[in-house]
């Protein structure tokens, strides 16, 4: 029999080793990254449109197409999610129908993107005439994201101190009056940055836009902006390969013979954008918070 | 008198005001609720007309070996995708679950100050990374390690599990450091105080107290891992049979979608018995959110 503290020791440093491991591993993949793909990142690549067979493609178009279709995504996501999010935390009544809905927001969260990306293709690109579109790939984003802005806006409106909401309602507002200028105005920090984090993962989500948003991507003329135009980049009805779409099909079945170095600085790219978001959701939440607590 | 109009009338639009509101909010619950329904729908239907329709057996697609749609006669058997999905994610989940534990512990027991400041704010960063980082990774990492150190080409579900394990652990840590920090500090005081060293407090006392919550997190893990599609059809090298060993190609469900809906007709045979593996991964979807419900339950106790 050991002693128990030789015992705790070892434990100790099993624990160490095995912490000092995974953060080594995270550290190492991070780094491998950045440093296969930050030599390959350029001005040129990133706004060049990318070659099929010869070599020194960019990704001017998929980069685009990422950002264009993160903002239709956001556009349609927040109100509805923020909707569904104050019915879910204000209006709901204790009952079968509200366990029901709490039950349905849990399962499409945990969904298969592959799966919202079937549907998209049956309801949206089949059944509702979008074709392979940006719009298409936007609405299954939404399916795919709702459930997160639902649980964003319900927890942040949660976080707001049960005082001033019954403050608010024995002045008389009514219950709407009381959500939208004392309540939202308190949670929007957490609402903020829980925004941008979901934006992150609109930004790198694939399975779901195969076959949603396509994965071709049509001649795009960079001078015409108007939105009807079929070669504009702004026509919301052109099938759009993104950023994360564009890294899995040049590792499966690219040709061009610097298809790895394409993926590691649209990767590393990629990589750096979430971080971005992050640290940007970080510091807005945390400037808002102080803004609107008057705290230092 | 025109004081108590004006009154009135700010009164009347507060009340339209506020019914605005709770039909809006209403509305989007419902958008919400119909999405859900109509998918859960239409994947079942089409799903289930390969049994209705093309008349495959039930029984036939859940164990059959062989896997080719177009051949003569056709042969649906999705044994091979199903478990290479099992097989890949339960791996991953037993890779991980260990791992996350430990970093959980690090971060909550061992060194609060650092591990709360430094290390899961680069964690949860982790948890952000789009999956198809971690099987480019894995396409230019893994698999050539595992083609050099072990016979075969370096695919398959070894190659699979590792790079799902990786990409779950983030989640998994976040929970279960979530359901460390809320443990009331009482137990663990109570434990020290009576002699215990720190591993025998957390061995018998955290360990015990946590455990729904750390498998919550590990079935979460699971459920990613079992419903990620692009991260594994990358590395898993996407042959339709059961491989001899954990370095032999493999399938999954995901993969076999993936790669094969864009070839197909709709309302064919073939894209029917998509729909079919699609079922299943709903299927499964369902099962792990009643684990979960069942284990958040538990916990409450």
């Amino acid at each position: 029999m050991m002693k128990p503290k030789t015992v705790d020791k070892i434990a100790t440093a099993v624990i160490i080793g095995v912490a000092g491991l995974i953060v080594l591993v995270l550290a190492g993949l991070l780094g491998f990254i950045m440093v296969r793909g930050l030599g390959h990142l350029s001005f040129d690549f990133l706004t060049s449109p990318p070659q099929s067979i010869r070599a020194g493609g960019g990704i001017g178009p998929q980069l685009f197409n990422s950002l264009f279709l993160l903002v239709l995504t956001m556009i349609i996501t927040v109100p509805l999610g923020i909707g569904a999010g104050i019915y879910m935390s204000e209006y709901a009544k204790a009952n079968k129908f509200t366990d029901f809905i709490r039950l349905v927001v849990e399962v499409l969260s945990s969904f298969p993107s592959i799966v919202v990306g079937l549907f998209g293709l049956l309801m949206l690109v089949n059944y509702f005439g979008l074709g392979f579109s940006l719009m298409a790939g936007a609405l299954a984003l939404t399916i795919f994201n709702l459930p997160l802005m639902v649980r964003i806006t319900e927890q942040g409106l949660k976080s707001v101190p049960r005082e001033q909401k019954e403050a608010a309602l024995a002045l008389g507002l009514t219950k709407w009056k009381t959500i939208t200028s004392i309540m939202l105005p308190i949670a929007l920090p957490i609402i903020v940055s829980g925004t941008i984090l979901a934006a992150g993962r609109v930004f790198g989500e694939a399975a779901a836009l195969l076959f949603t948003a396509g994965m071709s991507s049509p001649r795009l003329d960079f001078t015409d902006w108007n939105p009807l135009s079929p070669v504009s980049p702004l026509n919301p009805f052109r099938p759009a390969e993104t950023l994360a779409v564009h890294i899995w099909k040049i590792n499966s079945e690219g040709l061009a013979p610097d298809a790895t170095e394409i993926a590691a600085g649209a990767s590393a790219v990629l990589v750096i954008t979430v971080l971005l978001f992050n640290l940007v959701a970080r510091w807005l939440g945390r400037f808002m918070y102080r803004k609107f607590t008057a705290t230092k | 008198m025109a004081q108590t109009t004006d009154k009135k009338i700010s009164a009347n639009n507060h009340f339209a005001e506020e019914w605005v509101g709770r039909i809006y909010t209403t509305l989007c619950v419902l958008v919400l609720v119909t999405t859900i329904v109509a998918m859960v729908y239409f994947v079942a239907s089409r799903g289930l007309s390969t049994f209705f329709k093309n008349d495959v057996n039930v029984l036939e697609l859940l164990t059959g070996l062989k896997w080719s749609p177009e051949g003569q006669p056709p042969a649906f058997g999705a044994l091979p995708f199903i478990f290479g999905s099992f097989s890949t994610s339960i791996l991953a989940a037993l890779l991980a679950a260990p791992l996350s534990f430990c970093a959980a512990v690090f971060m909550i027991e061992i060194t609060p100050k650092f591990g709360r400041k430094y290390l899961q704010p680069v964690i949860e960063l982790l948890a952000g990374i789009p999956s198809v980082v971690y099987g480019f990774i894995g396409l230019s990492v893994i698999v050539p390690f595992f083609r050099d150190v072990f016979p075969g080409q370096g695919v398959g579900i070894a190659a699979g599990a590792l790079v799902l394990s990786i990409m779950i652990l983030p989640t998994m840590t976040t929970v279960a450091t979530d359901a460390l920090a809320s443990l009331p500090s009482g137990l663990k005081e109570g434990s020290y105080a009576l002699g215990a060293t720190r591993w025998q407090t957390i061995y018998r006392v955290v360990l015990p107290t946590t455990l729904p919550s750390l498998l919550t997190g590990v079935v979460l893990g699971l459920a990613r891992a079992f419903g990620e599609a692009l991260a594994v059809q990358m590395v898993i090298g996407n042959a339709p049979f059961i491989p001899r060993s954990l370095f032999e190609s493999a399938s999954t469900l995901t993969s076999a979608i993936t790669l094969s809906m864009g070839n197909t007709v709709s309302g064919s045979a073939h894209n029917n018995a998509l729909w079919s593996l699609a079922l299943i991964l709903m299927l499964m979807t369902f099962v792990f959110v009643f684990i979960v419900r069942w284990l958040e339950k538990r916990s409450k106790l």
